[in-house]
């Protein structure tokens, strides 16, 4: 990585990762790319986010899915641990909660492979400030 | 089409699930079974208003749904495609039935500005924070800003600290900035102590370089280039993620020297802590830094004037840091328009206790306990009827049901006896006793009291004795007004703010809740069937079959009684376990 000099410099790394996160955003992304975010601070963690991520992983990996599996913090749903928010290319953020391997196969197999939604979803109760 | 179905407890409660087979029912009769799919949800927090049913993907909410709603949902909604009105919700401001929850007052009472982050981005990857606006902030002030132009936005966003005390946050700045010295520090206070608050946990975990930015601006705006994150070492998911962010802000220049091209030079540093409650005070956690014990000192001097090795120190929490970069980017006019008059922008709570939604909300300033609770928070655990709610931790108070509805800020918490704290919530139930609640929270100060001054050592140890004698059925009313006497004693006297606030939850469990204090007292009797010295257990002769299981569980022998006849529990012997409560088919076992 260079050094940043300048707002300049600063403004050209935001550019180039603001495309990466807009693909997700927007989702208009012309491989289709699904976004799965974990939530993993310690209250996902302490119940269990880490193999669940890993599932997500290797399962997704296996069925020949294009997906990004990326770590978060907490989303505020610590009731529901471990959360998982799914976003399909051009669709809204979807976040299931209490997600164990049984509800993660059936979010890739129904959520992610057909659209359908599966049982578990969080509704958003939070308005963000951008 | 899909067909959201509320699943939490309040909505099950109200048969929420006979909707969701009813909708079922109604969509295989038409024939779009397979078409439209119905879903139960988590809650979707609005219980005031439940059961809840959300038609997707146009977002219309249904408020107060019953079973034989279904069916002119879905032969209006689903197959006509027109939303039924009498079921839309209606504003109660206005009047008018809105029809998608995006324009529902309720889903704006959270704003997240220092949670902004915080599930969103991945928290190791730094490209990410600064898609997100991420370090221009610091950009700006370098390259446009004196550090007294940044003071004075500060103090123009009325921003107050969101440790527990809300003194002002550019106040603070600016006397740090006209200290004189050759070394100053920016601190950041990571030492959250409150039981039961993990906001700043949340913010480093989540966003971490949210809070390195603040203090590089921190830095700049009052001369200092060196920065100090005090964090409990048993965060280390924190710790990591810190060192993580640290070593990528290093990498893009953004921390070290000639910062963005300027003479601005800025580093940070970790120091770990043990986890003393005490050390979230400023001045212990400064001695606590410089390897001393972590006892407070008297103020003045204040750790502006002399602080870090008797340099001027700036300490500010974890989630005042994170408020810092935002209000530079969208201007302090936005920030202040956010809150109430004295209390500007928004706080994070986090919910705990006997409550529904257990989490971390973050709300404008002025949102009402009733809106946090029953709301956002999806009112009490297994439909039990609300009984107080603790603020500010250990240190705050009991606030009960006629404090519902003020709204929250630094200043009205203080007024009615609590205080914001660092935003610890704990909700109570009709079966929590105030007496033992006050009891449990002095345990916690008796033992993160650091013992230097006297009023706090001796006194909340004192004052600990005097709960558990009457918790046992011991107490006289003298014993109260020795209570009382002694809690406004160690208040004014303690050295910290730990002593200075520690009687809290006694003298606002007293005031709030004297008549429970008067039941352990007079009657000898705990309202809520908590205490256990004061439970009496007795078998109702009526509902009695005979049956022995009482008995055959009864560790001690007290129960006595002859196959299919009465049976009685012998009080002298009794150790109250509760074992024949439990054992008992007939619920012929009396607790009072």
């Amino acid at each position: 990585m260079e050094r940043l000099k300048s707002l300049a410099d600063l403004k050209k790394i935001r550019e180039d990762a603001r495309v990466k996160l807009d693909l997700r955003v927007k989702g208009d992304n012309p491989e289709g790319l699904v976004l799965v975010k974990v939530a993993m601070a310690t209250c996902g963690i302490a119940s269990g986010a880490k193999p669940i991520m890993d599932f997500f992983v290797e399962e997704l990996d296996k069925r020949g899915i294009g997906a990004v599996v990326t770590q978060t913090g907490c989303m505020g749903y610590c009731y529901a641990e471990p959360t998982v928010e799914v976003q399909l290319p051009g669709r809204e953020p979807v976040v299931y909660g209490f997600v164990d391997k049984k509800r993660a196969d059936e979010i890739i197999e129904k959520y992610i492979k057909n659209g359908e939604l599966v049982e578990g979803i969080i509704p958003v109760n939070y308005e963000k400030i951008d | 089409m899909h067909l959201l179905v509320c699943g939490g407890t309040g909505c099950r409660a109200s048969e929420s699930s006979l909707i969701l087979e009813s909708l079922k029912r109604e969509l295989e009769e038409k024939g779009l079974g397979s078409e439209v799919q119905v879903i139960m949800t988590g809650c979707f927090g609005f219980c005031e208003k439940g059961p809840v049913v959300k038609v997707m993907p146009d977002n219309t909410f249904y408020v107060q749904v019953k079973p034989e709603d279904a069916a002119v949902i879905v032969a209006e909604h689903v197959i006509k495609g027109r939303p039924v009105q009498r079921l839309l919700y209606v504003d109660p401001k206005s009047k008018e039935h809105v029809s998608d929850s995006k324009h529902m007052g309720f889903y704006r009472k959270q704003i997240r500005i220092a949670l902004r982050n915080c599930g969103f981005i991945n928290p190791e990857n730094i490209d990410e924070y600064i898609a997100r606006d991420g370090y221009e902030a610091l950009a700006k002030c370098v390259s446009e800003y004196s550090g007294a132009d940044v003071i004075d936005i500060i103090k123009k966003s009325g921003l107050r600290g969101r440790g527990g005390a809300g003194f002002p946050t550019g106040l603070k700045w600016e006397i740090a900035s006209k200290n004189k010295a050759d070394q100053k520090y920016v601190v950041c206070n990571a030492d959250e102590g409150d039981p039961g608050a993990f906001m700043d946990r949340s913010v480093l975990e989540g966003d971490p370089h949210s809070v390195l930015e603040a203090m590089a601006i921190c830095g700049y705006a009052i001369g200092a280039s060196k920065g100090l994150i005090y964090i409990r070492a048993e965060y280390p998911l924190a710790i990591q993620r810190l060192k993580v962010a640290l070593g990528q802000a290093r990498e893009y220049g953004l921390l070290g020297n000639n910062i963005l091209g300027s003479d601005f030079g800025f580093d940070i540093e970790l120091r770990y802590g043990a986890g003393a409650f005490v050390c979230g005070e400023e001045t212990a956690l400064i001695h606590s830094m410089e390897g001393h014990r972590g006892e407070p000192t008297n103020k003045p001097p204040f750790p502006a004037e002399s602080g870090f090795l008797g340099k001027p120190s700036n300490v500010n929490n974890v989630e005042t840091y994170a408020n810092i970069p935002v209000i530079i980017t969208k201007g302090w006019e936005w920030f202040s328009s956010i809150g109430t008059e004295k209390s500007k922008g928004t706080k994070v709570f986090a919910l705990a206790g006997k409550i529904n939604n257990v989490g971390l909300i973050e709300v404008p300033m002025g949102t009402t306990l009733r809106e946090i609770i029953f709301e956002i928070g999806g009112g009490i655990k297994n439909g039990k009827k609300f009984k107080a709610v603790q603020t500010g931790g250990p240190s705050g108070g009991c606030l009960t049901e006629k404090h519902l509805d003020t709204p929250i800020d630094f200043d009205n918490l203080v007024a009615v006896g609590s205080m914001m704290g660092s935003g610890g919530m704990i909700v109570m139930d009709e079966d929590d006793c105030m007496v033992s609640i006050a009891k449990f929270f002095l345990e916690f100060t008796v033992e993160e009291s650091c013992g230097k001054c006297a009023p706090c050592r001796i006194g909340n140890k004192r004052l600990h004795e005097l709960l558990t004698h009457i918790t046992k059925g011991n107490g006289t009313m003298a014993d109260l007004d020795r209570l009382k006497n002694m809690c406004n004693v160690i208040k004014d006297t303690s050295l910290c703010g730990l002593g200075q606030t520690s009687p809290n939850p006694v003298l606002s469990t007293m005031n709030n809740f004297m008549d429970e204090y008067l039941a352990h007292v007079t009657e000898k009797r705990c309202p809520a069937g908590q205490c256990r010295d004061l439970m009496k257990y007795s078998i109702i002769l009526d509902k009695c079959v005979g049956c022995t299981a009482c008995a055959r569980g009864c560790p001690v022998n007290a129960i006595t009684g002859e196959r299919k006849g009465p049976h009685f529990i012998d009080q002298e012997k009794c150790i109250k376990c509760g074992a024949c409560f439990e054992k008992c088919k007939f619920g012929a076992v009396l607790i009072n």
